[in-house]
């Protein structure tokens, strides 16, 4: 494993340094620049995570920090709209703004007709033409939460998508945010940075989408911002799919203000690599928050998701649920970090993780982290490791139900509470048809062990 | 031909023998009923006839339709035709009962060379089949089992019978844990699902419950055999004299 380095000769020779320069060049607004000065310097002064960083313990990302991630070229993408149907969540219908490998595409893209003052736009065009409706908001919650990723992303980030919802709209159409990274012939990394801003009572459905068209190294590490207004509404989902040999290290930042409810939706199924960093500050009363997740690894992979929710004042309940199928030699990592401050009486947190290991050799390290400095608060956790139930098993079998289906049919059972929650139809029935199919290239089902009921 | 034939059937678990010889002839539209305390082997029979796993077959032989049935697996076992009416049905939180019920009942018809019904097709049958166990439309919508009382899993055993018209039921202690009410509709079940061609194995420990299945050949187990089979008489007998007097009869001790 190479040593750290943390001078500045080294990152100036990074790529990532070139990219900031380039892009600090590109932009005349003092503010603008100073917020990928203070990325830069973040990512200068901290450098790679390690091992020995308590936030990446079990997730070695060697592989990442040694390979050389250019920009990728951007040329007009051959793909056409009819394309996107034949891609995992390519199509999930409505608006949906397109971008490849980080770049957005307006050939690609649907927007559909929203109320006067909603905008849904690319980050980029807006950053040029109405930079005051960003500033207030752009890095303002990512700059105190976030790890290195997050500060490398403010650095060099190119485009990314622009959502805002005045008060009392309500936007019942789905905005969808396809990420689809290309075939390259060298490792790439995009950096998409989205920032969605929800005023007080509205409410909007954002799915945020990442795939790869082909089995090529390239890294993508989005960084989102979510500022929910007063009693707002935003239901949020990731569906990860990632190229199978690709790195994901992705970042969102949420801050909820009174009475106002968020859930995120994290759903894992690709990437080499992939890590979701999620923060949530529940900074009003009454504000509550879901967050739920749901990966499957199989191979060498590795999925982390960290999370933090923090209860900042009284009265706010939070819920969480990930949940995880491991095969093969995989690996899951989960950290949930709740924090309960003085002020935060009657906070109501729950928090669960349960984990399918269908392998011998998969491996899942879940840590549950609450630290609580009021003194009526309900909080509690669970995590659970299992293996499918022989019992189940020999009940489905007994109804004629082949083996293989009936142990897929109990791993879909498994996940099924997580994925009963999205309400973006199109996305759920996305969602089934890639689980059942990566389910059913899983060849490494361990035995479970024998079960014997006394004979009655 | 039979369609089942037990010979000698010995088998255990952990290294325990269950099974001590197990000798049992079934043929199509008979009902037989297999009585016997806790522990004497009724159970395991039950099981390994369906195809758990769990217990070694250490010797003897079973036959079903001419075929060895042991070397069947036990979804192929379902699919010729066997069902068993689970004493402890397991609960499986996630899964559809519908979802699960069309699963099997289309796995056992392709099996058969035979179209796979849709969706209406299907809920034609089981509405059908719901309205003969009394049970509630709702049940359906549940996950299988999950949060059923007793009864409602029990009657959900005999509802699923009903819809995948098994060819030799197996009903292991189907009346343990249910009132006098429920026992009455899930046998009234059993009943109204008899074809003339379907064999039926009862497991009970009770009698009652042949009060309203009623029984051509009833066998009582002890000690992993069977060691007395009569008519329909000899349940009454045992619920007149216990089974200790069976106890000299076989030269079996009867267990604790």
């Amino acid at each position: 494993m190479t040593t750290l380095t943390r001078t500045n000769s080294s990152v100036d020779e990074s790529v990532f340094f070139q990219r900031y320069q380039r892009q600090a060049s590109q932009t005349d607004s003092a503010w603008l620049q100073s917020i990928r000065k203070s990325g830069i310097d973040r990512f200068t002064m901290s450098g790679y995570p390690t091992r020995r960083d308590e936030e990446w313990r079990f997730t070695p990302i060697g592989a990442i920090t040694e390979t050389v991630f250019t920009e990728p070229s951007h040329h007009e993408s051959s793909l056409i709209k009819s394309d996107l149907t034949g891609l995992p969540f390519g199509d999930l219908g409505g608006t949906t703004l397109v971008f490849i490998d980080g770049k957005f595409s307006s050939n690609l893209s649907t927007i559909g007709d929203f109320e006067t003052g909603v905008v849904v736009d690319n980050l980029s065009s807006v950053l040029e033409n109405s930079p005051a409706a960003v500033q207030p908001y752009l890095t303002k919650l990512s700059q105190k939460d976030g790890g290195v990723f997050t500060a490398i992303n403010a650095a060099v980030f190119d485009d990314g998508a622009f959502i805002f919802i005045p008060d009392h709209k309500v936007v019942e159409e789905t905005i969808n945010l396809l990420y689809i990274s290309s075939q390259h012939s060298s490792p790439v990394a995009s950096f998409p940075r989205n920032l969605i801003v929800a005023g007080s009572n509205s409410q909007a459905t954002i799915v945020e989408t990442y795939i790869g068209l082909a089995e090529s190294v390239y890294l993508t590490s989005p960084v989102t911002e979510v500022f929910v207004g007063e009693s707002a509404i935003v239901d949020h989902y990731k569906l990860q799919q990632e190229s199978l040999t690709a790195y994901h290290l992705g970042t969102m930042n949420v801050t909820l203000a009174k009475s106002s409810v968020f859930s995120s939706h994290g759903i894992t199924l690709g990437g080499s690599i992939s890590r979701n960093d999620i923060s949530a500050y529940l900074g009003g009363e009454y504000a509550e928050c879901t967050l739920n997740g749901l990966y499957l690894a199989n191979g060498r992979r590795i999925v982390d998701n960290h999370t933090t929710i923090d209860h900042a004042v009284p009265n706010c309940p939070s819920h969480e649920v990930y949940k995880g199928i491991l095969t093969d030699n995989s690996r899951g990592v989960f950290n949930g970090k709740i924090f309960v401050r003085e002020d935060a009486q009657k906070t109501d947190a729950k928090q669960t993780n349960k984990t399918l290991l269908l392998s011998d050799g998969a491996q899942i390290y879940t840590k549950p982290q609450l630290e609580i400095f009021a003194d009526d608060v309900r909080c509690t956790h669970g995590a659970t490791i299992g293996q499918l139930d022989n019992d189940q098993l020999f009940y489905l079998q007994a109804r004629g139900i082949g083996k293989e289906d009936a142990r897929n049919l109990l791993v879909y059972a498994f996940a099924s509470d997580v994925i009963n929650k999205i309400k973006v139809e199109s996305a759920r029935a996305q969602l089934d048809k890639q689980l059942f199919q990566q389910l059913a290239k899983v060849q490494s089902y361990d035995e479970p062990e024998h079960e014997f009921s006394e004979d009655a | 031909m039979s369609l089942l034939e037990v010979h000698d059937l010995q088998a255990e678990i952990n290294g325990k023998q269950i099974l001590k010889g197990v000798n049992l002839v079934v043929n199509p539209g008979e009902t037989h009923a297999i009585m016997g305390l806790n522990g004497s082997g009724k159970s395991t029979l039950a099981n390994i006839l369906a195809g758990r796993d769990s217990y070694d077959v250490t010797g003897g032989s079973v036959t079903y339709k001419g075929e060895d049935l042991l070397e069947l697996d036990t979804e192929v076992r379902a699919r010729e035709g066997i069902f068993l009416a689970f004493q402890y049905p397991v609960e499986i939180p996630g899964v559809n009962n519908t979802y699960f019920l069309k699963a099997a009942l289309n796995a056992i018809r392709k099996h058969h060379g035979e179209d796979e019904l849709d969706a209406m097709e299907f809920l034609t049958l089981v509405k059908e089949k719901m309205k003969l166990l009394e049970m509630e439309q709702s049940l359906l919508n549940r996950p299988v089992n999950e949060g059923f009382s007793g009864g409602e899993k029990k009657r959900n055993e005999i509802f699923q019978m009903a819809v995948l018209d098994p060819v030799l039921a197996i009903l292991d202690e189907t009346d343990s844990g249910l009132d006098i009410d429920a026992l009455k509709i899930v046998a009234n079940g059993v009943n109204k699902l008899k074809d003339g061609k379907r064999a039926t194995i009862v497991i009970t420990h009770y009698q009652r419950l042949l009060n309203y299945i009623v029984p051509d050949f009833v066998h009582v187990m002890m000690n992993g055999r069977i060691v007395k089979s009569g008519g329909k008489e000899l349940a009454y007998e045992l619920e007149e004299r216990g089974y200790n007097w069976l106890e000299a009869e076989a030269g079996e001790p009867v267990p604790a």
